[in-house]
């Protein structure tokens, strides 16, 4: 299809693309892989006046990273974070997550900024971004704030984001040692996204459990964290017994979605078994 | 690559028409663009049945770039209706406007057309037209819509069934008294949508001398021609209907679409080229869909594995509208083919054609031989599983014999195995699958909660539907016949001009490997023609596995006349007599004498300059034949699956998938190979990922894109051993068989064995396609808690 005709402008700075979503904040979209907007506009389920594209943004691009901390850039694509050595050095999570995006295609044009904001329900990155404590950057008309990643998502493709605002970074600490991460994800044979994906991050200190986060996507109206379950196990060594309760625990976390692909009970049940998995090949 | 050397049938010549394509230059109707070219945009219904009570066409005519804007009453008894093209004896056809007039009867059928400079102001129009509809109450389901109270698409078809057909061989309700057993099941055969890489398209362009072209990607360009001249009212030679490079058919580009008359029809009136270009959305909702079947089976046996009947119940779903070979997919196609590779002598079958308002239901890679082998595949498994008998022991005992051919299943009239050795492919299957060892693995693996299944597939069918007399009996109007022109050049090279039609095929290669052995001549001095029809003669196309059984053969016979008058020239140039004259490796010699043998080139051109010709011989070497083949081929083959299914997620992974197959004659094993490895890939995307769905309520598509409707990727399937076992068919004289179905036929029911085999430790006998992860899951857990009641 072909999407109704709309305006374009090149967001000169990120205070411009402020400026126009602030003019219109109804009928003005920014765009940047445009991997969820551009068929939207196709299939004329959208119909902005105005297209903001803040590809050309420089200080919403790139990975920098320190000796305590990384911040990445909101237009940084998938294949940047797959490709960065320095970053998977650190965090080897981006290249396990972003292989499981999609396709090359892809991933060459998405950007995890696109991937947070959006809020898909089964998008990735935003399970990624809470096992590793991020804190997301939120800059609008009135200045910037940081928001911790776990409380950033509120409902389907809705976050804490007012209309205004955009997120321009991630910011994540560098993690302690012996800090491990793992991505699992069941993809949708369709679409790819996922029908459950779980991130999980543990450390270990003396067998016992020293530092643990879970984010989950796909199973709920949005990307939430397995708090429960890491309060359960904080302290506790990990046994067969533990990490089946810590599933079980952040499975019933929250109510699953239900569509004509996958039942509320299947989301739930693979909730459980993969977050079971990932404790288990983290613990192995 | 050294160029390959005669003879080139059977060797696995790399497809010469490859390089345009990877290189970027194939040439798709999309690629057309003419000069002062409209574009046409159809405005399409979004409810599944309704009332059209007004059309507003007004802010569409005045939107900006817009030449016409039209409803269905004003093209009624101008265009139209579209009617099949194959009606079973008995059907009753339902009134099918090109546009719909007073009542919609699925989502997607068009109401309205836009004509606009732009695409874009196409679509900006169709955005205006404003239909005001009354709502009426859809069904979907094939079984929902024969029951009294259902919704009536049509008013003359009772009950929403067109057609009833029946096929009996011996009694089946004797065999059923005296079977030990009679054991049952209903399969479901999941509604697919052919998904072709290029969706469909159409540009009609007038020409200078009151000629049409249409392009349009065509598996059958010559009765489009047909159709097309006579729908819209178009003296057939002053139309040309050009297919040029098609990214896929499948079945899906042989109908009779409302786009395909539309384009012609409004070429015609405003004198200017027309195109319309279809969106894969507007594709899941307009393009014909496949399969879509209920089956009842009872099969009645003995206790040692006999089978002595078997009675089937068919429900077709063919849409809203009978589409153009609709009435023969679920009837002949399917049941005739219902006792499969087995020795069955009590056969009887029913098969009942339902509308349902949804989009229309045809030809779909297989087109009726997939349900069909489903049906007799599904069968035997469940007789195996039932009585604990080896799933590969319970064939050996039931398969038809090697020597029991020319053979037909129940004693019937028109169907008939012309060959076959299905032991022969069964145990050449099961040592290079290693089926021993993988059993053993299976069962250590099993102990260790690991869950792993071996499917197992037979299946025979017939293809490349002949003789012409043969199809008039089944209601079929067109011949089975093709057709093929050899025109030598004064050099000595070839045209071959072909009724057949690649989709992606490589008929370019394998059709000239064919011509060459014949003439003698390299393979690249015969250039391949297709899919235009003021070039080539005639033709039926590509479709049913024809292509070389039927156009093969054509163009065999059409080779060796040329032989025939080459030889006769020869003899002249020669000054000996026709029958002295030899002719081997493109030189033609008189055996036992000294005489200067000549080469096919100097004898073309002495064809062509005329001067020494024998009396009685016309000049030129360019001969036409219409083939009419004598019989069908029946191909057959055996198909392994192993799988590992994970029951905690639901998971399938293919380990390793076998397939032997008999095709006849290969006459090039690589394109051969290909065949089967896409076919089979179309039958795991049955088995295990595709599926359309509608809403019952609503009758809403719910699959209308690609994120909802699963077609595998490359990560969703496994490399394929695909070998064969050549018993060639003597049915034609390169005694090749069909192959572009096999895969798609042998792969569903292979699938669906292998993972039933790895839930047997639960219990589970049965399950409908596609097997996704969240229903094997869920009949998982079903059996774990039906385990702890």
């Amino acid at each position: 299809m072909i999407p109704s005709a709309f305006g374009y402008v090149r967001a000169s700075s990120l205070a411009n693309a402020i400026d126009l979503l602030r003019q219109d904040p109804e009928g003005t979209r920014l765009v940047a892989g445009g991997h969820t907007l551009i068929p939207t506009l196709k299939l004329r389920l959208a119909s902005p006046a105005l297209l903001v594209d803040i590809r050309g943004i420089a200080d919403m691009r790139g990975i920098s990273i320190d000796d305590k901390a990384i911040r990445i850039g909101a237009l940084t694509t998938h294949a940047e974070l797959l490709a960065s050595q320095q970053l998977n050095d650190v965090f080897p999570i981006f290249r396990q997550t972003a292989t499981r995006i999609a396709d090359p295609q892809v991933r060459n044009r998405g950007t995890i900024g696109g991937s947070i904001a959006n809020a898909d329900p089964a998008a990735d990155w935003p399970a990624v971004v809470i096992a590793l404590n991020a804190e997301l950057e939120i800059v609008g008309p009135t200045g910037s704030r940081r928001v911790p990643a776990k409380d950033f998502f509120v409902d389907i493709f809705t976050t804490v984001l007012e209309p205004a605002e955009v997120l321009a970074a991630i910011h994540l600490r560098r993690p302690t040692l012996g800090a491990r991460f793992i991505y699992r994800k069941i993809r949708h044979p369709a679409s790819g996204y996922a029908v459950v994906g779980v991130a999980v991050g543990l450390r270990m200190e003396d067998g016992l459990v020293a530092e643990m986060s879970i984010g989950v996507t796909g199973a709920a109206s949005h990307a939430f964290s397995g708090d429960a379950a890491t309060r359960f196990l904080m302290a506790k060594p990990l046994s067969h017994e533990s990490i089946e309760e810590a599933a079980k625990l952040v499975s019933e976390a929250t109510e699953c979605l239900s569509d004509r692909y996958a039942s509320a009970e299947y989301r739930a049940s693979l909730v459980r078994t993969e977050t079971k998995r990932a404790l288990l090949s983290l613990a192995a | 690559m050294n160029a390959p050397l005669p003879p080139y049938v059977g060797q696995p010549v790399k497809r010469r028409e490859d390089f345009k394509f990877l290189t970027g230059k194939g040439r798709y109707v999309d690629d057309i663009k003419l000069p002062g070219m409209l574009y046409m945009a159809i405005a399409r219904s979004p409810h599944a049945h309704a009332i059209i009570k007004n059309v507003d066409l007004g802010p569409a005519r005045a939107s900006p770039g817009v030449r016409l804007v039209l409803a269905g009453k004003d093209l009624d008894g101008r265009i139209g209706p579209i009617v099949p093209n194959w009606i079973i004896p008995g059907s009753r056809v339902p009134f099918r406007p090109v546009i719909a007039i007073d009542r919609v009867r699925f989502v997607g059928e068009c109401v309205a057309l836009v004509v606009a400079e732009t695409l874009a102001q196409a679509y900006d129009a169709v955005d205006l037209i404003d239909v005001e509809y009354g709502v009426l109450p859809a069904v979907t389901d094939e079984t929902a819509a024969i029951r009294d109270d259902a919704p009536q698409l049509h008013e003359n078809v009772a009950g929403n069934v067109t057609t009833i057909y029946r096929v009996r061989g011996g009694d089946y309700a004797k065999a059923a008294q005296e079977a030990d057993q009679v054991i049952q099941l209903r399969i479901a055969n999941n509604r697919l949508i052919p998904t072709c890489m290029e969706t469909r398209s159409v540009i009609a362009a007038p020409d200078p001398d009151d000629t049409l072209t249409v392009y349009m990607p065509s598996q059958v360009p010559h009765m489009h021609r047909r159709w097309i001249a006579e729908t819209v009212g178009i003296p057939e030679h002053r139309l040309r209907v050009v297919a040029p490079d098609i990214g896929g058919g499948f079945g899906a580009k042989m109908h009779l679409y409302p786009e395909e008359l539309l384009c012609p029809y409004l070429a015609r009136e405003l004198g200017v080229p027309v195109k319309w270009w279809e969106s894969r959305s507007e594709s899941h909702q307009s393009t014909s869909h496949g399969r879509a079947h209920t089956e009842t089976i009872e099969v009645a046996i003995r206790n040692d594995g006999t089978i002595l009947g078997m009675k089937v119940d068919t429900l077709g779903n063919v849409g809203a509208y009978l589409s153009n070979m609709a009435t023969g997919g679920p009837t002949v196609n399917t049941v005739n083919f219902g006792t499969g590779n087995y020795k069955i002598a009590n056969y009887e079958a029913t098969s009942r054609i339902v509308v349902t308002n949804t989009v229309p239901v045809d030809a779909y890679r297989g087109y009726g031989r997939p349900e069909g082998a489903y049906i007799a595949e599904r069968a035997i498994d469940a007789v195996a599983r039932h009585l604990n008998i080896d799933q590969v022991e319970i064939r050996r005992k039931n398969f038809i014999q090697r020597t029991d051919f020319p053979y037909r299943p129940y004693g019937s009239m028109g169907t008939i195995y012309d060959t076959g050795n299905y032991d022969g492919l069964l145990e050449k299957a099961l040592a290079a699958f290693d089926y021993e060892a993988r059993c053993t693995e299976r069962e250590a693996l099993r102990r260790h909660g690991i869950y792993r299944g071996i499917g197992v597939a037979a299946y025979t069918h017939m293809c490349g539907m002949a003789p012409s007399r043969r199809l008039a009996m089944s209601g079929f109007d067109r011949g089975g016949w093709e057709s093929a022109r050899v025109a030598i050049d004064s050099s000595g090279r070839a045209t071959v001009y072909s009724g057949s039609m690649s989709q992606g095929h490589g008929h370019v290669t394998s059709l000239s490997q064919i011509a060459a052995d014949v003439l003698q001549i390299p393979i690249e001095n015969i250039d391949v023609i297709q899919g235009d029809t003021r070039q080539v003669q005639a033709g039926h196309g590509t479709f049913n596995s024809r292509s070389m059984a039927v156009g093969g053969s054509s163009l065999h016979v059409c080779s060796q006349q040329i032989v025939a008058k080459a030889k006769k020239i020869a003899a002249g140039m020669l000054e000996v007599d026709e029958k002295d004259v030899a002719y081997s490796a493109g030189q033609f010699s008189v055996p036992g004498t000294d005489i200067t043998p000549l080469s096919f080139a100097k004898v073309a051109r002495m064809a062509y300059v005329g001067h020494k010709l024998p009396d009685g011989v016309a000049p030129g070497l360019d001969e036409t034949v219409f083939y009419d083949p004598t019989g069908m081929s029946a191909p057959s083959g055996v198909h392994l699956a192993y799988v590992e299914v994970d029951p905690e997620t639901g998971i399938v992974t293919i380990l390793d998938y076998v397939a032997v197959d008999d095709v006849g004659t290969l006459i090039n094993p690589m394109l051969a190979q290909g065949q089967i490895h896409g076919g089979v890939v179309q039958g795991i995307a049955q088995a295990l990922y595709e599926e359309v769905s509608y809403d019952p309520d609503s009758g809403q598509l719910l699959t209308g894109s690609l994120l909802d409707y699963a077609v595998p990727r490359a990560e969703h399937v496994p490399n394929i051993t695909s070998l064969f076992q050549e018993t060639p068919s003597p049915t034609n004289p390169i005694g090749v068989k069909g192959i572009g179905e096999s895969g798609s036929i042998a792969a569903p029911p292979c699938m669906v064995h292998a993972v039933l085999d790895a839930l047997a430790p639960f219990g589970i006998t049965h399950l409908d396609m596609p097997l996704t992860p969240p229903r094997i899951w869920a009949a998982v857990q079903r059996a774990r808690n039906g385990a702890n009641q």
